[in-house]
């Protein structure tokens, strides 16, 4: 195996485990979080306003994570700097 | 298909323009041309005009919206947050526009954007509470904590940029996947998931510049609440001490 099939083999593989990996702790993370704020509204639903504001704002941060990840596969496919500076060493 | 609108378009000499360049002195265009046309014709009575109609909404919605987050006054915290939600919001909603690429899109775009909020929590930390006071907090609760609390300021902003053009970058990149292989109806739901997306990000920007702030700001307002509190106190037992006399 040469070592243009070699990076991007690598590549492909590892930017689909980066987003399976990465986005199983989000989605558990955002589930627990929902599951909480709507028992929470169920309890108390005149704060449902606040509660739901802070819900919003904290499973963008939780999802962030998963964003993370996302923009790392895309970059692995799309922008990949290992592959670039190989097509560039070759001249290709 | 690429990840970034910020390729070349069109150069002549030095100048070079992209998308993202383009599209957001459209926007800011918008804007400026929006409010300098509406604000032209205001009027206090009743009978207003749609634009005055829209803009009070929306301006009266973000000064409820950063009371209830800052639990401070809004007057001055106003010009830069809603500045950031309406570039935010607007850029993101004209993505339905076919040719149209929105700048949040672009790693750049919302780079500057973070960096805004990371220049504007100093200030209004300083401005609020003092030097002093606002350089106590990188030190608190030990200066231990001094490395973990500056990494904290960066990271934080990174992560500012980074959900939301990976946020946006997603929604055009999932279209254009799915137009590969479903090109009838179903990229145009994701659209409209990506419009939802889109009204949602620049809220959580938003909201998330004037968490940043408010706790720079903290110091002072956590004075005033004490201050209310004593007040509070003080006339309970003033009532009590009443209530005792009256007995």
């Amino acid at each position: 195996m040469d070592s243009s099939t070699l990076i991007a083999a690598v590549s492909i593989f590892t930017a689909g485990l980066t987003i399976a990996i990465g986005s199983i702790a989000p989605a558990l993370g955002e589930g627990r979080a929902l599951a909480q704020a709507l028992s929470s509204i169920a309890q108390q639903p005149d704060e449902a306003s606040t509660i739901t504001r802070t819900l919003f704002v904290g499973l963008a941060m939780v999802e962030s994570t998963a964003i993370y990840c996302f923009v790392i596969s895309m970059i692995l496919i799309f922008a990949n700097p290992f592959w670039n500076h190989f097509l560039q060493s070759t001249g290709g | 298909m690429t990840i970034s609108p910020d390729e070349v378009i069109w150069q002549w000499g030095p100048l070079v323009l992209n998308r993202t360049i383009l599209f957001t002195w459209l926007v800011m265009g918008l804007l400026v041309l929006v409010s300098w046309i509406v604000t032209r014709r205001l009027t206090s009575s009743a009978s207003m005009t749609r634009g005055q109609n829209l803009l009070e909404v929306l301006v009266t919605g973000l000064r409820n919206q950063i009371r209830e987050v800052s639990q401070q006054e809004p007057g001055s915290y106003l010009p830069f947050i809603g500045t950031l939600f309406l570039f935010i919001v607007v850029s993101n909603i004209l993505a339905m526009i076919p040719g149209y690429v929105a700048p949040t899109s672009s790693l750049s775009t919302t780079a500057a954007l973070a960096t805004c909020v990371f220049v504007a929590v100093p200030i209004y930390g300083i401005r609020n509470q003092g030097v002093r006071s606002y350089l106590k907090q990188y030190i608190s609760p030990s200066p231990l904590m001094l490395p973990f609390n500056i990494i904290g300021e960066l990271s934080r902003t990174l992560a500012m940029a980074v959900r939301l053009y990976g946020n946006m970058m997603s929604g055009t990149v999932i279209v254009a996947i799915l137009i590969g292989f479903v090109p009838l109806f179903v990229p145009v739901l994701m659209q409209v998931f990506g419009l939802l997306t889109g009204v949602i990000q620049a809220y959580i920007f938003a909201v998330l510049a004037m968490v940043y702030i408010a706790s720079a700001t903290e110091a002072k307002q956590n004075l005033a609440e004490n201050n209310i509190e004593q007040k509070l106190n003080s006339e309970s037992s003033s009532t009590d001490h009443e209530q005792t006399q009256n007995k």
